[in-house]
């Protein structure tokens, strides 16, 4: 089973067809989307003339610009609160043996069983008594608190399985909990914070629910909402709408191809945000 | 995980430091707070708010027992949306996972394109789903690309308005949805996979088991714990499902495709409904905690993954 055989040629070649078949949605999207806009061919034939003129239209059109700078802003901004509080927290949690660090941890953890669509509509009203509603602030808020279970979980477990003799040694030498946390602790879960990042980052680029309730009726959307209300408009010019789905979707796509490792590694932990 | 078990003794002894002072609890306080607020708070009034009549503005509102879950069952918009839910959920679930496995049983061997495969595999589970959305809705258009395959192949007289019909609707959300996963499905398997030393089934080949034996007896045992995470995220996943339904039908035609959470949208935000909306929403919670439970208890039974 460790050489390359007849057999795993024709597995080489069923899973090239395979691949082909997964690709067919992949095929339509860029297909159209350098396509003339007054070209009527079938979607299956290859375009032969492509055009940027869809991705330019586009560009103007739906205001992308705007839409992926909230979306770096909120992204970034929840994912920093996120490692932050997050890391923080499962120090106490996992190192100190008193009855109230085991509740907290296990108050916590309650989270991971809980969908957000209980708590949507009633934070919902509280954003917008606090007048939050509208702002790109009441995303980060909202997705710093409700990452949290899933982002203490992981560090927790990464936490358990960390010797403290560092720690101590540290502690014997005279350093604060900050510092020993900060100099020591932190640096060495940086494989689960990579973790942490990714998984989180992906989920609230691509959010839908939430940013269409949140900011619904102002002016600043995040991408999913932007290309969303962008379609409604344009729904029937299928080649500049599929070059804004493209631009959407280019960010992301980006940072998959050149971290694809980390981030295949970081879902198939068989977890997510 | 196995650096708990190599270091075990030892480290598990030190994990704990009992010279900590019991103010570095403190450290837990931000994440506890932005949870309590973001989370627990919120969970627990809409758990009030769901036996309630409040519609989402006015300061006052009674409380009305177990009405609004006796109008969830009576109203058969509501009964559709908790069936499609759990169709899309299990039917996507098992599908995905079926794929997933077979591909990452063939990606676990000596082909040549195995990397770039897995890259390939697993890109749609990181694509935007409102993004995904719009491309299958305009594939599954009637003039769209998929009608144009049939007509390629001569099988023109299976071509449907695929959007246009609630029965081939939910089966074109559920489709868009085991595209996504089943890559996601694969990474999982992959891991496992990659996880069963080669000698096992080394041995067992020259014991005389055959593939299909092989794989029976030593592969799916050892693969159970991520068969278990893998089953039940899928699960909890189209449960959950929102911008593929909400994007591709709308909950439409009439009200023949809304998922759980579609229907709690629009009849929180468009129609006021906030009180039977959170409702249907304690409905999706229970749902979710059962299954959460469930996966709970098989990873103990299986000994303990994570």
């Amino acid at each position: 089973m460790t050489r390359y055989t007849w057999r795993t040629g024709i597995l080489e070649v069923l899973m090239l067809v395979v691949a082909l078949v997964f690709a067919f949605p992949f095929y339509i999207l860029i297909n159209l989307a350098i396509r003339k806009e007054n070209d009527q061919g079938s979607p299956l034939v290859p375009t032969f003339a492509p055009t940027i003129e869809n991705f330019v239209n586009a560009w103007n059109q739906a205001s992308l610009g705007g839409a992926i700078v909230n979306s770096l802003m909120v992204s970034v901004l929840s994912v920093v609160v996120i490692v932050f509080v997050s890391a923080m927290a499962s120090y106490p949690l996992v190192r100190l043996t008193s009855r109230l660090s085991k509740t907290a941890y296990w108050v916590i953890m309650v989270g991971l069983l809980l969908p957000f669509q209980v708590a949507l509509i009633p934070l919902y009203t509280t954003i917008r008594d606090i007048g939050l509603l509208g702002t790109t602030w009441s995303l980060v808020l909202f997705y710093a608190g409700l990452q949290v279970p899933f982002s203490v979980f992981l560090y927790t477990g990464f936490l358990r399985a960390l010797p403290a003799e560092y720690e101590e040694a540290a502690w014997v030498d005279g350093a604060g909990p900050l510092t020993t946390f900060w100099r020591i602790v932190f640096p060495m879960m940086r494989p689960v914070t990579g973790t942490v990042i990714i998984l989180n980052a992906i989920f609230v680029w691509n959010d839908f629910l939430t940013p269409l309730l949140y900011l619904s009726g102002s002016g600043s959307q995040t991408i999913p909402v932007a290309l969303f209300s962008f379609v409604g408009e344009y729904q029937s010019n299928w080649p500049i709408v599929f070059a804004g789905l493209i631009i959407g979707i280019a960010p992301i796509l980006i940072v998959y191809f050149l971290l694809q490792k980390t981030v295949i590694q970081g879902f198939s932990g068989g977890l997510k945000g | 995980m196995a650096r708990t078990s190599e270091a075990a003794p030892a480290a598990l002894k030190r994990r704990r430091i009992t010279s900590m002072p019991r103010t570095v609890l403190l450290f837990a306080v931000p994440a506890l707070a932005l949870y309590t607020f973001v989370l627990l708070v919120p969970t627990a009034r809409g758990t009030v708010f769901a036996f309630t009549n409040w519609d989402g503005l006015s300061r006052t509102f009674d409380f009305v027992g177990f009405n609004n879950f006796a109008a969830i069952f009576a109203n058969p918009d509501s009964v559709k949306a908790i069936i499609n839910t759990l169709i899309i959920a299990f039917v996507t679930t098992f599908i995905a996972n079926a794929i997933g496995l077979a591909l990452a049983v063939a990606l676990n061997s000596r082909i040549k394109s195995r990397n770039a495969l897995r890259v390939f595999f697993f890109a749609p589970a990181v694509l935007t789903p409102v993004v995904t959305a719009y491309l299958f809705k305009y594939i599954f258009a009637p003039l769209g690309p998929l009608n144009g395959v049939l007509d390629a192949f001569g099988l023109g007289v299976l071509k449907q308005d695929w959007l246009g019909d609630p029965n081939w609707a939910l089966i074109a959300v559920m489709i868009v949805i085991i595209w996504q996963q089943s890559g996601y499905t694969m990474v999982i398997y992959l891991a496992g996979l990659q996880g069963i030393p080669a000698e096992l089934l080394e041995a067992s080949a020259v014991d005389g088991a055959g593939a299909g034996r092989r794989f029976w007896s030593i592969t799916r045992p050892l693969l159970a714990p991520a068969i278990t995470i893998s089953v039940m995220l899928t699960l909890i996943h189209g449960l959950k499902v929102f911008a593929e339904v909400y994007v591709m039908t709308g909950g439409g035609p009439g009200n023949s495709t809304n998922s759980l959470s579609t229907l709690i949208y629009k009849n929180a935000f468009q129609f006021g409904l906030f009180g039977s909306s959170i409702a249907m929403a304690l409905i999706l919670l229970v749902m979710v905690a059962l299954i959460s439970a469930i996966q709970y208890r098989a990873l103990l039974a299986q000994g303990g993954h994570k």
